[in-house]
């Protein structure tokens, strides 16, 4: 039971991280109708700021963090504005290629600057761990749920409340008649950009800290969190939230449990299983757990 | 707007030389078929003409005598010309309040907004308990109430109205009517752009007649009410003989028929 607990807590806080990037993917999908396959690349380049800031500016942690998470939305609000603005009314394909070329750019970006070396973020979470009757709970992965916690609810009470997060969802639904109340397509794809590129930040912070090591191949994580995303419903923000904790749970289990259940798959099946969870539930639900029914191009 | 044409992806021509206005605190009726060019007409006014591929080639789309044919929507809903489009197009997996909201995007301080909402809430009174329900699941008139209350919202001095009865009962319609009456009333100039000539007659100051792309007739509302081919091709009373006997005859001649050839 105690190692059941163990491998569910630690699936929880990976798939907070998965959450946080199939957030990012959806926010810009519903506001743009494109999939922003550079979200990789602001994952890595947003830890990699919080270390710049943390280590070679000195500043506090938390500082660091913050500041980390401004730079990475003004950075990717910015990308918008220069790059992806002049791709409106063109053919999604051809942005979808942008967005492709994006990710190496800011790849190579990322490596040219601070090298392949592996780095330590500098956080005070360590290899810290709390132990609660038998299941040892490391204190990075419980920021790690606090923050995307955190994170969550205050997205979801902008999206609710605030004027501009109304303001967005209008938008998503049907662009046209949010033009026609004046509200500008324009300002709502660079604060999309910009939340996106923010919580990529905060899911490359969670990702690096710790015993883990900071290294540019953090960004893959966004190929994991790709499943969570298409597994939630491509449109959908709790199913971006919900597929996140869907795939982070498949991976830790079959981890923990594929040795004795099926020994004959190999030590990698964890790696595999988040592709083979997103075939499986859109074989069902072609649109995901909680998509839009309506067939859309992708 | 003074003879103003559109092109749309560099090919259609829809509006040919096209001149209307609207003076200050009046209601004015287009009239048209299907394809006569009364809702590429009104988004030459809002700017919404970009985003369908079209641009203004001549001519030009004056407010107080500003050109505003350049502006982008938000600068001209700034400026004060708000818009029901066709079919209403509410926001549906919003609520009801969510839409009025969406309205006032472009207008700052809380206790005008809020002046606002109360005002259009007192228009429309079925509104008020349904303020948290999804706009999706209002019926017809309700979702129609909710697309005009949204215009209202950006508190402007000219409405444009497109087809606000289309597939609404009677009795609603009635109801749709007298509102926009009552909004002209208290100062907002309304362009009412229907098909259901007598309504929007019943109530405009004047009216104008658009078929392919031009205007073919103009006039006093009253006056036009009156006009025989009026009377034939959009109240269904009046011209044909009275004796007629096949209805399909009659029709296909009435097909034929247009002003503007």
């Amino acid at each position: 039971m105690d190692e059941f607990l163990q491998l569910c807590f630690n699936g929880t806080a990976l798939g907070a991280r998965y959450a946080l990037v199939a957030l990012g993917f959806v926010i810009i999908y519903r506001a743009t109708g494109v999939i922003n396959f550079a979200q990789g690349g602001l994952v890595a380049l947003g830890a990699y700021l919080a270390y710049a800031l943390g280590d070679t500016a000195t500043l506090p942690f938390l500082l660091a963090v913050i500041g980390a998470v401004l730079l990475s939305g003004l950075i990717a609000a910015g990308t918008e504005r220069v790059v992806l603005r002049r791709m409106v009314g063109q053919p999604v394909f051809a942005v979808l290629m942008v967005t492709i070329g994006l990710l190496f750019i800011l790849e190579q970006l990322v490596t040219s600057i601070w090298g392949f070396r592996a780095l330590n973020l500098g956080d005070p979470w360590g290899v810290q761990t709390v132990d609660a009757g038998g299941v040892v709970l490391a204190t990075k992965d419980l920021w790690t749920i606090g923050i995307t916690a955190g994170v969550l609810a205050a997205f979801f009470a902008f999206f609710r409340f605030s004027k501009l997060g109304v303001a967005m969802r209008a938008t998503a639904f049907d662009q046209e008649a949010a033009l026609a109340q004046g509200i500008s397509a324009r300002r709502v794809f660079a604060v999309s950009w910009g939340i996106s590129g923010a919580l990529a930040c905060l899911a490359g912070v969670t990702l690096a800290a710790g015993p883990a090591a900071l290294t540019p191949g953090i960004g893959a994580i966004a190929l994991v969190a790709f499943p969570a995303m298409i597994v939630g419903g491509l449109d959908s923000p709790i199913g971006a939230v919900l597929g996140g904790l869907i795939i982070g749970l498949t991976q830790a289990l079959t981890s923990g449990y594929q040795e004795d259940l099926f020994p004959w798959a190999g030590a990698n099946l964890s790696q595999v299983m988040p592709y083979i969870v997103m075939v499986l539930i859109l074989l069902i639900r072609p649109y995901g757990l909680f998509g839009t029914k309506e067939v859309r191009r992708i | 707007m003074k003879g103003l044409e559109v092109v749309y992806d560099d090919l259609a021509l829809v509006l040919r030389g096209v001149s209307l206005d609207v003076a200050r605190g009046e209601i004015v009726a287009l009239l048209g078929a299907n394809g006569a060019g009364k809702t590429t007409l009104l988004r030459a006014i809002t700017g919404l003409l970009d985003i369908h591929n079209g641009k203004p080639t001549k001519g030009s789309v004056l407010l107080d005598g500003d050109p505003i044919e350049r502006l982008d929507p938000p600068a001209i809903v700034r400026r004060g010309i708000a818009q029901v489009m066709e079919g209403r197009r509410i926001f549906a997996e919003l609520t009801v309040d969510e839409n009025l909201k969406t309205g006032a995007f472009t207008r700052k301080g809380r206790t005008e907004i809020a002046e606002s909402y109360a005002q259009v809430l007192d228009l429309f009174p079925v509104l008020k308990e349904r303020g948290s329900s999804i706009a999706g699941y209002l019926s017809g008139g309700e979702q129609q109430m909710v697309a005009m209350g949204r215009a209202l919202m950006a508190a402007p001095k000219l409405l444009l109205l497109d087809e606000p009865s289309l597939g609404l009962a009677p009795k609603i319609v009635q109801q749709i009517r007298d509102i926009i009456v009552e909004v002209n009333r208290q100062g907002t100039s309304v362009l009412l752009v229907e098909q259901n000539a007598s309504m929007a007659l019943g109530i405009a100051d004047r009216g104008y007649v658009m078929e392919t792309g031009r205007i073919v007739k103009e006039g006093a509302a009253s006056a036009l009410l009156a006009d025989e081919d009026i009377k034939e091709f959009y109240l269904g009373t009046g011209g044909g003989d009275a004796d007629r006997v096949n209805f399909r005859d009659v029709k296909s001649y009435r097909r034929k028929k247009r002003w503007a050839a």
